[in-house]
């Protein structure tokens, strides 16, 4: 039986979980209701002042975007990990990070994409319009996989552990303040009128970088909390 | 094993790094204390009145070499971190594990002083400028490695998960000291730079440099002195103890 | 000497709050910390006597 390569593998630990996504449709709505709710708190927290709104409107959506994912973390790995398939997985010879791309890949298309696609409505409901909606749209589809793959690493280090949730959050959090200042900060420069491609360009670059090493971290932080 | 030089892989065994630490530390304790002491009595007494900031000023030197101090602690922990992993070398993973509440004390010492010098100069007890809000995150990164330390039972995996995360975080501090001072810029009309610093006469810098000298000194030689800590928490065993380590114990304390 | 008196060198040029506050909290945190390292060495010693 000839090895199966490594495209094989990854479009098999996608096709899987997103198999399994379809079996608990609870998850990706989960993650919508969870932004449009912490969304509607800000208003009703500040006033519905339009000025205020449009705002704040980069930073809150962009928070309330960051904390959904920070909150689907718990679920990336710890199904696999309570029934075992996980440390199947690190048995698997193709290399444990491109395994752990297909895994966040996903999961963001679970828990991320959706925030992704309903974020335009969002953008509306704070006074948003035009281009600035679309560079909201564009900056959270670059921010969220990073988000998620950037978090990967911390649900890695926390797998298994009591009180993981507060913990991931403590870990992660300051490893996600660059995507958050680049995404909010290009919304920002577009309402002002200023260009947003260098915010942009820093997200896109953030992706990739996140893209080369933090499934490899996850990977050695898998590896650790397995042996 | 060669025939000059020492081999210092004598001393990659917890034990007989014991009572070298213990050896080492009265040296750095005594070399912090004098430089303080001389640090301090230039910048109280030789160092002039500063034209703009009259003496709040002397904050600085506080302030300046704690929050040095905290990052270059961090970064000595990360590469603690790292030769632990690469060599699987337990007193590596001690060493980073003993640094990181006195990294943590000096960013918190940073972020304080800090706040004590922005009320008088600039008139808020917070300003949002870049190195302050970079300090405040990597208070947040040290806590963080702390935590995971202290959440995890297991020895082995709570060294090298907290190994993986200061090094992932010493890869964030200069990312996020860019895109803090990017956001900065953003947001021109709402910062204050409290790094405008007045320009320094010579005693200033003295006394300054002094300190932070002094500061790193004594990092050291509380590092060494917690690192023994650990060394005989983890690695206590009924007969270790009664070999030649208890003599070494008695003759360090 | 630059300070004329005890109290001018107290008054810092009237931000003595913030100048004492300052070197307060580093004496006592670093004070604060040397105590702590202390005290877990005495206990480190002591478990390795009853041993």
């Amino acid at each position: 039986m000839s090895q199966p390569s490594l495209s094989e593998a990854l479009r098999g630990v996608v096709r899987r979980d997103l198999l399994l996504a379809m079996r608990h449709r609870s998850d990706v709505a989960m993650s919508v209701f969870f932004v449009v709710i912490v969304a509607s708190l800000f208003p009703l927290g500040v006033g519905p002042e339009p000025a205020v709104l449009r705002m704040i409107a980069s930073g809150v959506l962009w928070v309330t975007a960051l904390l959904a994912c920070l909150l689907s973390l718990g679920r990336l790995f710890t199904a696999d990990y309570l029934d075992g398939v996980l440390e199947q997985t690190l048995l698997i010879p193709q290399p444990l990070g491109v395994l752990v791309v297909g895994k966040v890949f996903s999961h963001w298309v679970i828990s991320g994409l959706p925030v992704v696609l309903l974020s335009p409505l969002l953008g509306l409901q704070f006074g948003l319009s035009g281009e600035s909606l679309w560079v909201l749209t564009l900056s959270l589809l670059l921010g969220t996989p990073t988000l998620s793959m950037i978090g990967a690493i911390g649900a890695a280090l926390t797998l298994g552990l009591r009180g993981s949730g507060l913990l991931v959050a403590l870990l992660v959090l300051p490893l996600f303040i660059p995507v958050l200042i680049f995404g909010a900060g290009a919304v920002t420069n577009s309402l002002a009128g200023i260009g947003s491609e260098a915010n942009l360009s820093l997200l896109g670059a953030c992706f990739l970088f996140s893209l080369t090493f933090a499934p490899w971290a996850t990977a050695v932080a898998l590896r650790i909390a397995l042996e | 094993m060669s025939a000059t030089g020492i081999n210092w892989f004598k001393y990659s065994s917890p034990q007989a790094f014991h009572p070298l630490a213990g050896r080492m530390i009265p040296w750095f304790a005594a070399a912090a204390a004098g430089l303080i002491v001389v640090g301090l009595y230039v910048g109280f007494f030789v160092a002039p009145t500063d034209v703009t900031q009259g003496d709040a000023y002397r904050i600085i030197f506080v302030h300046v070499p704690a929050a040095w101090m905290s990052m270059f602690l961090y970064v000595i922990m990360a590469v603690w971190a790292g030769i632990g992993l690469g060599l699987n070398a337990r007193p590596s993973f001690m060493m980073a594990q003993a640094i990181a509440p006195t990294g943590a004390m000096f960013t918190f010492l940073a972020l304080f002083t800090g706040s004590m010098w922005g009320k008088p100069t600039w008139g808020a007890w917070w300003v949002w400028d870049a190195r302050l809000t970079s300090e405040l995150i990597l208070l947040f990164q040290y806590i963080g490695i702390i935590l995971l330390r202290s959440s995890i039972d297991d020895l082995r995996r709570a060294d090298r998960a907290s190994a993986v995360l200061a090094l992932v975080g010493v890869i964030n501090v200069p990312i996020i000291y860019f895109s803090v001072k990017w956001w900065n810029t953003l947001h021109q009309g709402a910062s204050v730079s409290i790094t405008a610093a007045p320009s320094m006469a010579g005693s200033m810098v003295t006394a300054m440099l002094v300190m932070m000298v002094g500061f790193w000194m004594y990092s050291i030689a509380v590092t060494l002195a917690r690192v023994r800590c650990v060394i005989v928490e983890r690695e206590r065993q009924p007969s270790w103890g009664k070999q030649t380590s208890i003599p070494d114990v008695a003759e360090a304390r | 000497m630059q300070w004329g008196s005890l109290a001018e060198f107290f008054a810092m040029g009237g931000y003595g709050l913030y100048v004492w506050t300052s070197f307060g909290a580093t004496a006592l945190c670093m004070g604060g910390e040397v105590l702590a390292v202390w005290r877990r060495s005495a206990a480190a010693a002591e478990s390795l006597d009853e041993s």
